[in-house]
């Protein structure tokens, strides 16, 4: 379609860019364009995207800003970059926002238009950033978007408003060129999506910017980030949330289960709901519940009927579903519940994302009240974490709380799709036979007890939330039953098989124990410090309670251990009460993920 | 090989740990009656409740029972009716449960019209915590938690039922028999979320609740027995319910020629007639009992299922082969 450029093309590594602009500038579609465009390119890939809490704020003021950052390269990478090199800046308040973070000697492309006192006014800025040397050191890119698109769209007839909505596709087609990416994927894109004019108007201005590019004086050199070498397979991009959506149909599948989900809408796990909400031909039922309580209520009398209970939220919908867990726990029926995890306490930073509920999934329950606990470490292992916690609550009769957060959630990666096949068979088979059956008799091995369906035969029987007695399930308020059953409800959870820790990097020295969504950096760190000669290994904990058996003897392995987390210190607090290990805390809360180089730099500090 | 029930067979084991006197008693032998006459197949039935007196229930029926949590029974049973609508679902519920702890489930079980029955037992006092006001109790009413009476004005549980867009809504008492194996039936066939008022005396921190209307020398007087299609007519005839306006008055008959066709006309059916019968109340007016409305309207799992059945036709069951290779993918070699 477009003519080859007469401008040198040069291959580069690696790429880190990011789309800013008003919530309403359709940066987050661009940056998704971007990226599924690089994904189907063949390069490897990490997303984030940054949304403002407010959704419609006051258009160009710093609250509105909305931000898309991609990181494509021509080999494995873990996290979507420190700094970009690279900025689009829709207006000042963008601008102001980013600048910050951009690499010197960046690249930085504006809407000049927007440069305008009373944009300068919404940012909070008195002067003109174009023209006070704030830039200096910065190559800027100044163009006029909307006259562009407008010359660009000419002759459909579309006003002012829709002229503008057109705009970010203007701007994507530029660094389409930059980057020497190919158009059609957004094309086809846009010819789904949209009807006339609007169809043909972005696809204009798409190639419009492409074009202009082209023709700019500034840009005197393109750049080609080649495909990486990944395994070989079938590759899709996807983001964590629907990841988790996707793990928790499969192992329903894989189980012979229909999922039935329960949910109270909430940032940033709604898109959970809205995923599987679209998945009823799998059989799947949704319900959006009058709050958290009956979405857990109603994921448990699913789980009761035999069906797959599933519950997911957030922080302070993860307070409320506490008493229903406990429930779950003493009727020792399976659930799972996943909560991204965002900025707490309170309603917190509803859009930020944190690991402070570490504590809450492991502890927060009133009286002994143990349940499993695993987590996600990049947006693809959502699926696999998620298969996994069907797995444990289908095979121990328990809760299982999945810990995601807001960058898992939201962040995109390729991922190498598995073969069904491969998948691992988790069928369930539901306890019909009344010879020797009691409610609460158990699997020696798991210590599960059946799981029975109501309709089925001569097995009616009463569960309840009041403590049972051994065996029978009969109320008891004996004392030494008490314990016992307090103890048999620990032990089968201390029992849940799960895989060793695995260690990477040179032993014996210092070791980055992390959980979570700080895997990416972690390992991005650790990879460079080694690089320079660093002696230094990384562990991942994914499975957080009961821990990998051999956890202890990993720990005690190394001279030093420290602990990245975005809280003050939880796992590392677990890790120090279970290992007697005097594990150090790297802390950082700040609703943001840690950058590779504040790890880098906890790792020289080891040194 | 189908068997028949008799109502000894929806009685378990356990030891019933009501105080004797109880209110309770009564309702457990009715709904057992009634499970009975029905010929409910004990293992397609599930007794659910919450927590109080009240929701000891299901441990006493020889069926499956979930004792859950306080105020969320209609949770657990909406999950358990949507996924299982073949099963016959019972909710038990107290004052304090539905109205209080777990109102805001109980507003939405009804406007969703979940195939349920739902019995709420109404003793206008927390039983299991030994005597505090409840949400039904009158206002001003002396308890250990209000030593100077109670600021709270009550719920009229059967006008908030109505408020939530119920289908079905009757009202009747732990003493009245045979009306309450009536209502019982009657919420059975009901296809939608059945709400049925069960005014309970608690002997022990509220006894004689309810004498007032329903002690024999008075009850004729004080209580109006609904029959849909007929005039509302009670005190042995002697007396009627007639509309002034929208509001309804008590009229003597047989004087001045009024007779029972100046009555008003219960109709079931109609919404606006319910509004205004279910907020009479003693002493003012008699207290109406048996249903006071019942509406068809679709059930939520029947809609759930029927929405899901609809996607699978027109698209086709889903696979794993589908759905992991969802969206756009592309190969590495
Ligand atoms: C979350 C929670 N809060 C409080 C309680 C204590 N509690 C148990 S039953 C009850 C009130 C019961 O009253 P009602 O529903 O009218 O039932 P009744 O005992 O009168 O049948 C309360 C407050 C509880 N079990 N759980
Ligand atoms: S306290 Fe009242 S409601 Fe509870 S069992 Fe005793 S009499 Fe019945
Ligand atoms: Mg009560």
């Amino acid at each position: 379609m477009h003519s080859e450029s007469s401008k040198p093309l040069h291959t580069i590594d690696s790429v880190v860019i990011r789309f800013a602009g008003d919530s309403g500038d359709g940066m987050q579609i661009v940056g998704s364009q971007f990226t599924n465009t690089s994904a189907l390119f063949g390069n490897d890939l990490a997303t984030f995207p940054d949304f403002p809490a407010e959704i419609r704020a006051p258009a160009g003021t710093l609250a509105g800003v909305s931000g898309f950052q991609l990181h494509f390269a021509a080999h494995d990478i873990y996290t979507p970059g420190d700094q970009p090199e690279v900025l689009i800046a829709m207006n000042p308040a963008a601008l102001r926002v980013n600048i910050k973070d951009l690499k010197k000697g960046g690249l930085v492309i504006v809407n000049q238009e927007k440069f305008i006192p009373r944009e300068f006014e919404k940012a909070g800025i008195t002067v003109n950033p174009l023209e006070d040397g704030s830039l200096e050191g910065y190559n800027v890119v100044k163009i006029d978007l909307q006259k562009s698109t407008k010359e660009a769209v000419e002759g459909l007839g579309l006003g002012t408003k829709e002229i503008d909505r057109c705009k970010n596709f203007y701007a994507l087609g530029m660094t389409y060129w930059l980057y020497h990416r190919p158009m059609e994927a957004t094309e086809r894109w846009i010819q789904e999506k949209f009807k006339q004019p609007y169809q043909e108007a972005n696809i204009r201005a798409l190639r419009a910017g492409y074009h202009l590019a082209e023709t700019l004086e500034v840009f005197h050199e393109r750049f080609e980030v080649p495909a990486a070498k990944l395994e070989a397979g079938t590759y899709r991009n996807i983001m964590g949330n629907q990841a988790t959506a996707i793990g928790l149909v499969a192992a329903a599948e894989k189980a012979g289960l229909r999922v039935f989900y329960g949910s109270y809408p909430i940032t940033p796990a709604s898109d959970i709901l809205h995923y599987l909400a679209g998945m009823k031909s799998y059989g799947v039922y949704t319900f959006q519940a009058e709050d958290e309580i009956a979405a857990i209520g109603s994921a448990i009398g699913a789980s009761y009927g035999g069906s797959l209970g599933v519950t997911a939220t957030s922080g302070p919908g993860m307070a409320l579903k506490t008493e229903a867990m406990g429930l779950a726990i003493m009727t020792e029926l399976p659930l799972v519940i996943v909560n991204v995890q965002r900025g707490g306490p309170s309603t917190g930073l509803p859009t930020k994302t944190e690991q402070a509920d570490l504590f809450q999934a492991i502890y927060g329950r009133n009286g002994e009240a143990p349940l499993a606990v695993i987590s996600a470490s990049t947006p693809a292992d959502c699926f696999h974490m998620a298969f996994e916690a069907v797995r444990i609550a289908t095979r121990y009769m328990c809760p299982v709380i999945l810990l995601t957060d807001g960058y898992l959630a939201n962040g995109s990666e390729p991922w190498k799709v598995p073969d069904p096949d491969s998948l691992p068979d988790l069928s369930v088979a539901f306890h019909t036979a009344k010879e020797g059956w009691r409610p609460y008799n158990r699997d020696a091995a798991t210590l599960a007890r059946a799981w029975v369906r109501p309709g089925t035969p001569g097995l009616e029987h009463r569960i309840g939330g009041i403590e049972k007695e051994d065996g029978t399930g009969n109320v008891s308020y004996d004392p030494d039953n008490h314990e016992k059953m307090v103890k048999i409800r620990q032990a089968k959870i201390d029992g849940i098989e799960v895989p060793d820790l695995e260690v990477t990097g040179d032993p014996g020295e210092l070791l980055v124990v992390g959980w979570g969504s700080t895997y990416g950096s972690i390992r991005a760190a650790v990879e460079l410090a080694r690089s320079r000669g660093y002696k230094v290994a990384q562990a991942h904990i994914r499975y957080l309670n009961p821990l990998p058996k051999n956890t202890e003897a990993v720990l005690k392995s190394f001279k030093t251990v420290i602990c990245p987390e975005m809280n003050l210190g939880q796992l590392a607090t677990v890790l120090r009460a279970k290992t007697l290990v005097d594990v150090q805390t790297v802390s950082k809360v700040k609703g943001k993920a840690f950058t590779v180089a504040e790890i880098f730099a906890a790792i020289q500090a080891k040194q | 090989m189908s068997r028949t029930y008799t109502k000894k067979d929806y009685m378990s084991d356990q030891i019933i740990r009501w105080c004797p006197g109880c209110g309770d008693y009564s309702i457990l032998s009715q709904a057992q009656t009634v499970f009975s006459e029905l010929q409910i197949p004990t293992e397609n039935l599930v007794v659910i409740s919450g927590i109080g007196c009240s929701s000891r229930f299901p441990y006493y029926v020889n069926s499956y029972g979930f004792h859950t949590i306080h105020g969320r029974a209609a949770t657990i049973a909406t999950g358990l009716k949507m996924s299982r609508p073949e099963l016959s679902v019972w909710m038990v519920t107290g004052d304090g449960d539905a109205l209080s702890i777990g109102g805001n489930h109980t507003a939405h079980v009804l406007r969703r019209n979940v195939d349920l029955q739902i019995l709420l037992f109404n003793n206008r006092i927390y039983g299991l915590t030994k005597g505090q006001y409840s949400p039904t109790s009158e206002q001003g009413k002396k308890t250990k938690s209000t030593p100077f009476g109670s600021l709270d004005h009550p719920f009229n549980p059967a006008a908030f039922a109505l408020g939530c867009d119920a289908t079905f809504v009757a009202r009747t008492v732990d003493i009245f028999t045979k009306d309450q194996r009536d209502v019982m039936h009657a919420a059975y066939a009901h296809k939608g979320a059945s709400f049925v008022e069960i005014y309970q005396n608690c002997n022990i921190f509220n006894d004689g609740a309810w004498d007032a209307l329903t002690e024999k020398v008075t009850r004729e007087e004080r209580v109006l027995m609904l029959k849909h299609g007929e005039p509302m007519i009670f005190a042995g005839g002697r007396k009627g319910i007639r509309l002034n306006g929208l509001r309804p008055e008590v009229v003597e008959l047989g004087e001045g020629g009024l007779g029972p066709d100046d009555c008003l006309k219960h109709d079931e059916t109609d919404p606006y007639l319910a509004a205004i019968i279910a907020r009479m109340d003693f002493p003012e007016f008699p207290v109406p009992m048996g249903v006071i409305h019942r509406r068809e309207r679709p059930t939520y799992e029947v809609l759930a299922n029927e929405q899901i059945e609809a996607v699978q036709a027109r698209s086709g069951k889903g696979t794993l082969q589908k759905l992991l290779l969802g969206g756009e993918t592309w190969k590495v070699d």
